[in-house]
C-alpha cells in the first residue's frame, strides 16, 4: 500500500516536471526548429549563450573550488555566516541579483567610481553577462564542491600530508582528484542555471542582439511576436541542458547530480 | 488572514484566473468583492494603481508588463478581464481575432527624449547621433519602441542610422528604459512623458519637435469569457469619465482625442 503511494507521488511528479519541456518539442516541428536556427538573431543568441556560460564556469571553477576546500576543511570564527553568504544567491530572485549587480558595479553604483576610473566597463557589455552568471550560478559549484570535499575521507588527507605533501600538493593531487565526481556534478549544475541565467541579465546587462541578448532573452523577446521561434530556441536550450546532464554522468557517477557522498 | 491574502496576491500573476483567492480575508468588508484582474501596459502602472484603490466595483489586480507580452498571453488563452494597451493595434488586432470586445481609446500620451537627471551628455536629439552616447530603447515588439522606430524613421537616413548604432539595449518593457536610465546605465532613452514624471525628478525630460511626435493613443478592451464582465465594463467607464480618468490625469496623460 505504502509502495503504491510513493509509485503514485513519483508518477506525479514525472508528469508535472517533464509535461511543459514535451510540450515544447510536440508543439514544434523538426523543421520549424532547423528554419528558426536560420535567424541569425537566434544562432548569435544560442552561440553568446554558450560563450558567456562557459567563461562564467571556467571563473566559478578556477575561485570556487580552493575557497569550497578552505570552507570544507577549516574550522574559523565567521565559518557558518561564510556559507551562508555563498548560499544565498541561490534564494535571491535573479531581477533582485540584477538590481544588486547595479547598485555595486553600475556606473552610479558603490564600486562605479573606481570601475570606470581602471576602464572597466560591465553594463551593456558581455562582461556584464559573465559576472551576473557567476553571481548567480556559483552557490550551485561551491556548495556541491563543499559537500564534496567534506565527504573525502580525512585519514587520506592526514596520510598525504604525513608522507610529506604540502597543503597545496595535498589539494590538487588528492583532494581535487578525490572529490571529482561530486565537483563535476556542481560544475554541471552551475553551467546549466547560467545557460537559463534571464532576469538578472537583463537588469544587469540589458539586451542587445550579438553582446547580451544570451538564449533566455532572445526567447523571451519571440514571446512577443514569434511564439514558433521562441518555442524552437526554447527546444534548442532544453537539448543542450539535457546534453550537459548526460554528458557528466559517468563522471559525476550512479548518483547522478546532488549525491552529497560524491 | 493577512498572510493568506498577500499570498493570494503573490500568486495572482502567476494565475490570473484563480477564483476563491480573498474569500477568507473575513470581516474586513472588503472580501465580498469580486475580484477584477487588470493586464496593463507598464506605462500604466502609477496610475493604474492609484485608480484600483478608489475603484468600488471589484477588488482590482494588476499585471504590468509590456503590451505585447500581454496580448501573446490572452492569444495563449490567459483570461484576464481587463486589457489596457500603450497603443490601439493591439487591441484591435486582439478584437478582430474575437479575443476581446470593441477597444475603446481612453488616453493620450507623448513619446520623450529622457536623460538621467544629473547628466550633461546629451542635450538635444542630435547628440544621440554622436559615437559613444549609450541608447536605451524598447524592444520593436512593444509599443513603446515601435513608437521609437517611428520617430526615428522621420529623421534623415544618416543620422537615423547613427542613433540605432548607439542602442545597447532593447528593453521588453518601458519600465526597463526607465531602470537604465535611474541608475545611470544609458545616457538617454525614448520613454512616455508620464514615466518621466513617476520617478520624481531623477530623470529629465527632452521635448521631441512637434513634427516626430507619433500618435500615443492606448486602447482598452474587456477579455471576452472573462469572469467579470460587469466589473470590467464598470472599471473602463471610470476611465472615460470619473475616477479613473482623474488618477489617469493627475499621473500626466492627455486626453485621448
Amino acid at each position: 500500500m505504502f509502495t503504491a503511494l510513493l509509485v503514485a507521488a513519483l508518477a506525479v511528479v514525472l508528469a508535472f516536471l517533464t509535461l511543459p519541456l514535451l510540450a515544447i518539442f510536440l508543439d514544434v516541428s523538426p523543421r520549424e526548429l532547423v528554419g528558426s536556427l536560420d535567424d541569425p538573431g537566434a544562432t548569435d543568441a544560442l552561440v553568446l549563450s554558450l560563450e558567456v556560460s562557459a567563461i562564467a564556469l571556467v571563473v566559478i571553477v578556477l575561485v570556487g573550488t580552493p575557497a569550497a576546500w578552505l570552507l570544507a576543511t577549516r574550522s574559523f570564527p565567521g565559518r557558518a555566516v561564510a556559507i551562508t553568504l555563498v548560499e544565498l544567491p541561490l534564494v535571491v530572485p535573479p531581477a533582485v541579483a540584477g538590481i544588486g549587480l547595479l547598485a555595486a558595479l553600475g556606473p552610479q553604483g558603490l564600486l562605479g567610481q573606481p570601475l570606470a576610473h581602471a576602464g572597466v566597463e560591465l553594463v551593456f557589455q558581455t562582461a556584464g553577462v559573465v559576472v551576473a552568471l557567476v553571481f548567480v550560478a556559483s552557490p550551485f559549484y561551491v556548495r556541491q564542491a563543499i559537500a564534496a570535499f567534506g565527504a573525502l575521507d580525512p585519514a587520506v588527507i592526514e596520510a598525504s600530508r604525513t608522507l610529506g605533501a604540502g597543503d597545496a600538493r595535498t589539494f590538487a593531487r588528492v583532494a581535487v582528484p578525490g572529490a571529482r565526481s561530486g565537483l563535476v556534478a556542481g560544475a554541471a549544475l552551475a553551467w546549466g542555471r547560467a545557460l537559463g541565467e534571464f532576469g538578472a541579465t537583463l537588469v544587469f546587462a540589458g539586451s542587445l542582439t550579438g553582446v547580451t541578448q544570451t538564449a533566455p532573452l532572445a526567447i523571451y523577446e519571440r514571446f512577443s511576436d514569434d511564439f514558433t521561434g521562441a518555442l524552437a530556441l526554447s527546444a534548442v536550450l532544453v537539448a543542450a541542458s539535457a546534453a550537459i546532464l548526460l554528458a557528466v554522468k559517468p563522471v559525476a557517477g550512479g548518483g547522478v547530480l546532488g549525491d552529497a557522498r560524491a | 488572514m493577512r498572510a493568506s491574502r498577500s499570498l493570494c496576491a503573490a500568486l495572482a500573476p502567476l494565475a490570473l484566473a484563480t477564483a476563491g483567492c480573498g474569500g477568507g480575508g473575513g470581516g474586513s468588508g472588503r472580501s465580498a468583492k469580486p475580484q477584477l484582474t487588470v493586464s496593463a501596459a507598464a506605462s500604466l502602472k502609477g496610475a493604474f494603481t492609484t485608480y484600483g484603490q478608489q475603484f468600488g466595483g471589484a477588488e482590482a489586480r494588476f499585471s504590468f508588463a509590456g503590451s505585447d507580452e500581454l496580448a501573446a498571453q490572452i492569444r495563449k488563452g490567459v483570461r484576464p478581464d481587463v486589457f489596457a494597451a500603450a497603443n490601439t493595434k493591439l487591441p484591435d488586432q486582439l478584437y478582430h481575432e474575437g479575443k476581446v470586445t470593441k477597444p475603446v481609446v481612453f488616453a493620450g500620451n507623448r513619446l520623450v527624449l529622457a536623460v538621467p537627471a544629473e547628466s550633461s551628455k546629451i542635450s538635444t536629439l542630435r547628440d544621440l547621433t554622436r559615437s559613444g552616447a549609450k541608447l536605451a530603447v524598447g524592444a520593436e515588439s512593444v509599443p513603446v519602441g515601435s513608437y521609437t522606430r517611428d520617430v526615428l524613421a522621420r529623421l534623415p537616413a544618416g543620422e537615423s542610422k547613427a542613433i540605432l548604432a548607439n542602442v545597447r539595449s532593447n528593453e521588453p518593457d518601458v519600465k526597463g528604459v526607465i531602470g537604465k536610465l535611474t541608475q545611470g546605465a544609458a545616457d538617454a532613452g525614448f520613454v512616455y512623458a508620464t514615466d518621466v514624471v513617476a520617478t520624481e525628478g531623477k530623470v529629465r525630460t527632452i521635448e521631441l519637435p512637434r513634427s516626430l511626435q507619433p500618435r500615443v493613443k492606448y486602447g482598452i478592451a474587456a477579455v471576452k469569457g472573462a469572469k467579470q464582465p460587469k466589473a470590467a465594463k464598470a472599471f473602463i467607464d471610470g476611465l472615460l469619465s470619473g475616477a479613473g480618468l482623474k488618477a489617469m490625469t493627475d499621473a500626466g496623460f492627455e486626453s485621448p482625442k
